[in-house]
């Protein structure tokens, strides 16, 4: 139900963002899809990537502040109003959004999220029978 | 070993007596002698006569960096110039270096000082010992050079450059002994790491190391990776150079050669002299010095004195580490600041490396503002750290610590791992951008 994503700590300045994406690079590494919560000073790059846990290692080696995070992935249609719909069930239920992003992937929509209420978020997601994806199908 | 135990293992009452005379000497040597001295004695009121015993230095005037400035080049040379025969200058970030001559009998003292720093550390005739302090107007090259071979040991004068044959030569040359500042140790063991030259091949097993502050995990890296017990040698320029204090095999605080520097600890706020075990501005009053003598020169260290027989057998004065600079005390919106106190605080955060620094400015609506960098540590950003709002809340919880310690806000900005440079210099901790 949750993958693994990269969350990196980088300074908001010119050249941090290309060290690591080198590092990726040289370790062979296939980017998913990445995004970055920026603020004035410091930013925190997120990663989905094709072996998330060898990325890590590579980029600690490197002396990257990079951790791996469990994060919930789940397809959704590519229509208006799909991730709307799936929000609304999170909702409900009481539980905030830590942080959300989407992309496309095969002309599918992916959710990825991190929630105050993993737990529940589980529960939700399993009694809502709403289709998640795992890290494999993600990198084929 | 002890180089000269008749004066290093002197008895407390002996060395006070020792000091006591020889201060009333340079003290008519210098009113005799350097017109500034003179006069800052006569508006004191004070006469050579005047000072008969030890105790009798809390009436003398301070000696200050400016002092030195403000008389450059020759203002405070008390020996007549054809008896100078080395001529050293300090390194001075800002404005006219300091000039210092010395007579013959200085280069000798100075020389047997080292002699004595060397033979604590264990060094023999029969090492082959490299001096890679720069040679050159800096003191540390000639100053370490003259007392190898005062000693008799053989002297490699390497000098810092050319880092690649030098870490061969220590490997050929069966080198046994070092002296160098702490980083470029460092440095020399990543260099000989990329040769492939191991630990094993090499024959180091002592190191002087000084000329930059250093830490207790700098040693043990250090030691580690050289293979070889590092010492504490502490010195500056305007009292001697390098051989002022020394450490021995105790490692417990660096024995001073206080029959030649006079040590004393003040409150650089009150000045006032500080008992034993205080921290405080290190001052030192040259006892013997002909070429340029100092009464009370304020070095800006701060540091505490400790007394008491050493298990080593030497019974002179040692100073502690070098725990921050006065000078780089800072006023921020009229409060004292010193880059040490944040020194503490971060150390405190196992969040954070032990590298910080401090940007000060003064922003449109003239108010002084402080900022402290630092630096994340690798192992501590973990998935709990993977938003905004917990970077946010880690900064904060040091933002207030500091200003619980420091009484005045401070900004933190938190860097990527290995972001801050290493310290290398003296203030290297502060970045004041205020254009006063």
């Amino acid at each position: 139900m949750t993958i693994h994503q990269l969350s990196i700590f980088l300074e908001n300045t010119t050249g941090t963002l290309i060290q690591v994406l080198r590092h990726l690079k040289e370790a062979k590494v296939q980017l998913v899809s990445t995004t970055i919560a920026d603020t004035a000073e410091y930013g925190i790059l997120r990663i989905i990537c094709s072996e998330p846990l060898r990325a890590c290692e590579e980029l600690k080696k490197a002396g990257v502040a990079v951790a791996l995070s469990d994060v919930f992935a789940l397809q959704i249609d590519n229509n208006p109003g799909a991730a709307a719909d799936v929000v609304e069930l999170f909702s409900r239920a009481g539980i905030g959004l830590t942080y959300i992003y989407t992309f496309l992937l095969r002309n599918k929509g992916i959710l990825v999220f991190r929630t105050d209420k993993p737990e529940l978020t589980a529960k939700t997601i399993e009694d809502n029978h709403l289709p998640t994806i795992s890290e494999e199908e993600l990198t084929v | 070993m002890i180089w000269n135990p008749n004066k290093e293992c002197m008895s407390r009452d002996e060395m006070s007596a020792l000091q006591g005379k020889r201060l009333h000497k340079i003290v008519d040597y210098v009113y005799h002698n350097v017109p500034f001295y003179r006069h800052k004695l006569q508006e004191l009121d004070i006469t050579p006569d005047d000072i008969q015993c030890i105790e009798d230095i809390h009436k003398l005037p301070f000696t200050t960096k400016k002092d030195l400035r403000d008389n450059y080049p020759f203002g405070l040379q008390a020996a007549p110039q054809s008896q100078i025969i080395r001529i050293h200058a300090s390194s001075g970030t800002t404005g006219n270096p300091t000039i210092v001559g010395y007579t013959r009998k200085d280069i000798d003292i100075w020389s047997e000082c080292m002699a004595r720093c060397l033979t604590a550390y264990g060094v023999t005739r029969e090492d082959i010992f490299s001096v890679s302090y720069g040679y050159g107007l800096f003191t540390g090259g000639l100053g370490a050079h003259n007392g190898v071979e005062k000693i008799g040991a053989s002297v490699v004068p390497a000098s810092t450059g050319n880092t690649e044959k030098h870490a061969k030569l220590i490997r050929d040359l069966g080198i046994t002994g070092i002296a160098c500042t702490p980083s470029y140790a460092l440095y020399l063991a990543e260099t000989m790491d990329k040769l492939g030259i191991t630990k094993e091949q090499i024959k180091l097993r002592v190191g002087a190391f000084g000329a930059e502050p250093w830490t207790e995990n700098m040693r043990q890296e250090i030691q580690q990776r050289l293979g070889l017990k590092g010492f504490n040698l502490y010195g500056l320029s305007e009292i001697m150079g390098p051989s002022v204090s020394y450490e021995c095999q105790q490692q417990h605080g660096s024995h001073i050669c206080e029959d030649h520097f006079y040590p004393e600890v003040i409150n650089p706020v009150t000045l006032e002299p500080l008992p034993y075990g205080q921290t405080g501005e290190l001052v030192f009053t040259t006892l013997t010095k002909e070429g340029m003598p100092v009464l009370r020169y304020r070095t800006r260290d701060l540091c505490s004195l400790m007394d008491g027989q050493c298990e080593c057998g030497r019974t002179a004065v040692r100073m502690s580490r070098i725990e921050g600079r006065s000078d780089d005390m800072l006023i921020i919106r009229g409060i004292n600041v010193f880059p040490s106190q944040v020194e503490s605080v971060v150390l405190s955060m196992p969040e954070f490396a032990p590298r910080y620094m401090l940007i000060v400015d003064r922003g449109s609506n003239n108010l002084d503002t402080l900022q402290v960098q630092v630096e994340l540590r690798q192992e501590y950003f973990t998935a709990t750290f993977d938003t905004p709002a917990a970077i946010d809340e880690l900064e904060r919880k040091l933002a207030n610590k500091l200003k619980s310690v420091l009484s005045i806000a401070a900004k933190v900005q938190l860097k990527a791992p290995n972001t801050i440079e290493r310290s290398q210099g003296k203030s290297a901790h502060v970045i004041d951008k205020r254009k006063l």
